[in-house]
């Protein structure tokens, strides 16, 4: 398994910058890009948790 | 009496506190511009008003989103809107996913369920997934199901009744001076015709905005009295959560004690209205400005996740009104 490459809030390369700024934003929010294709995700957000479905590479939720 | 320097605002607060009756423009824009260390005064004021003409119990409610993203509007504040670069993408949620949320919701042990569609206005498909859904729910948990669809025709008013619907919020958002600074896509008086319509309906109104989107604080004393005027069951306040994508994006986030100023003033402005901590206020306030809040004129939380973002846990904000002693609204009752 590969390391993900896309940061899944702004959907830049991890690669470049540290993206500490998205990793603070996540704690109030879900993923908007597949962290795998940097596709945009179809995201749910439930009032107990949220679910994200990349189109090339399925489902991640927390509920 | 209220422990301002300033004589005649302790007065009018004093008589907000006795009779009940909102504080006007003037005094209003006071509350907004009090310095610093006479805000704990103005948050004590608001919660003897709330105490009083409200009572301890605090109303909390789930939100879940039906329809999310692809908006023709262009509320600038919105992430959903299909004008803006935003990431939020076009989904719709499906029946038994909506009666889980309310299931989870009741579960929290709120009483209110409010479903929301980012749309202008619902058209044949999303009316046809309300019936559905409010049926479902209806026969599945125990819970007061609100809605929140945008502007709506008489037809669609009286359909939302028959279901059951018994609150519907449409904010007006800010101030009417403000507004076409906001929205460009329709306007505060088409906004005002919906509310109109879903009061004589017999449905409770609920109306509220978003602080933060570059108003002056003449304009939130504006939107207060706007607000007090339209007379609301429930009065929805948020911050602005600047999101990515959006023409607001670079806004700056509300002082905390701006917003603490806020809540109290709409409460001084609005003393019988359920006044209701929505979004925006965990970035804002933080834990220790919602234990103020709710101590400063707030009677009623949103808990749980909000429809694009995530909230803090429901048991955090469960506990802390166990803490402060402030009872959860049953579902038989009214405040």
């Amino acid at each position: 398994m590969t390391a993900p490459g896309w940061c899944d809030r702004c959907g830049e390369s991890l690669a470049r910058g540290d993206h500490v700024a998205c990793a603070a934003a996540r704690q109030l929010e879900p993923p908007r890009y597949c962290p795998q294709c940097r596709r945009r995700m179809k995201v749910q957000v439930l009032p107990q948790g949220w679910r994200a479905i990349c189109v090339e590479h399925g489902a991640t939720a927390t509920v | 009496m209220p422990d301002f320097r300033d004589p005649d605002l302790a007065s009018a607060v004093a008589d907000v506190i006795e009779t009940g009756t909102g504080l006007d423009e003037k005094a209003v824009l006071a509350i907004l511009r009090l310095p610093d260390d006479e805000i704990p005064a103005a948050l004590d004021a608001a919660h003897q008003v709330r105490m009083k003409w409200c009572g301890p119990e605090v109303e909390v409610e789930g939100i879940v989103s039906l329809k999310t993203g692809g908006c023709p509007e262009d509320c600038h504040f919105c992430s959903q809107s299909g004008l803006f670069t935003s990431p939020v993408r076009a989904v719709w949620l499906d029946i038994p996913a909506l009666v889980e949320a309310a299931k989870q919701t009741a579960a929290t042990g709120a009483t209110e369920f409010c479903i929301v569609a980012a749309v202008r206005g619902p058209d044949a498909r999303l009316m046809s997934q309300m019936r559905d859904g409010v049926k479902a729910i209806k026969e599945a948990v125990d819970i007061q199901v609100a809605a929140s669809l945008g502007m709506l025709s008489q037809e669609q008013v009286d359909e939302l009744v028959e279901m059951g619907v018994h609150r519907y919020n449409h904010n007006l958002e800010t101030a009417q001076s403000f507004f076409p600074n906001v929205v460009t896509t329709h306007t505060w008086e088409e906004r005002f015709e919906t509310l109109r319509m879903v009061r004589e309906s017999g449905m409770e109104v609920c109306c509220g905005g978003i602080l933060g989107l570059g108003e002056t604080i003449e304009q939130r004393a504006e939107f207060a009295m706007q607000l007090a005027e339209l007379d609301p069951h429930e009065v929805p306040l948020n911050f602005l959560n600047p999101r990515p994508g959006t023409p607001l994006a670079d806004n700056t986030v509300v002082d905390p004690r701006d917003a603490l100023r806020a809540i109290a003033a709409f409460r001084l402005a609005l003393p019988r209205t359920i006044l209701r901590f929505a979004g925006g206020r965990e970035i804002t306030l933080g834990d220790l400005g919602t234990r103020d809040g709710l101590l400063g004129g707030i009677n009623a939380v949103i808990v749980g996740n909000y429809l694009t973002t995530l909230g803090r846990p429901a048991t955090a904000d469960i506990d802390l009104l166990a803490e402060l002693k402030m009872p959860v609204k049953a579902l038989s009752a009214t405040l």
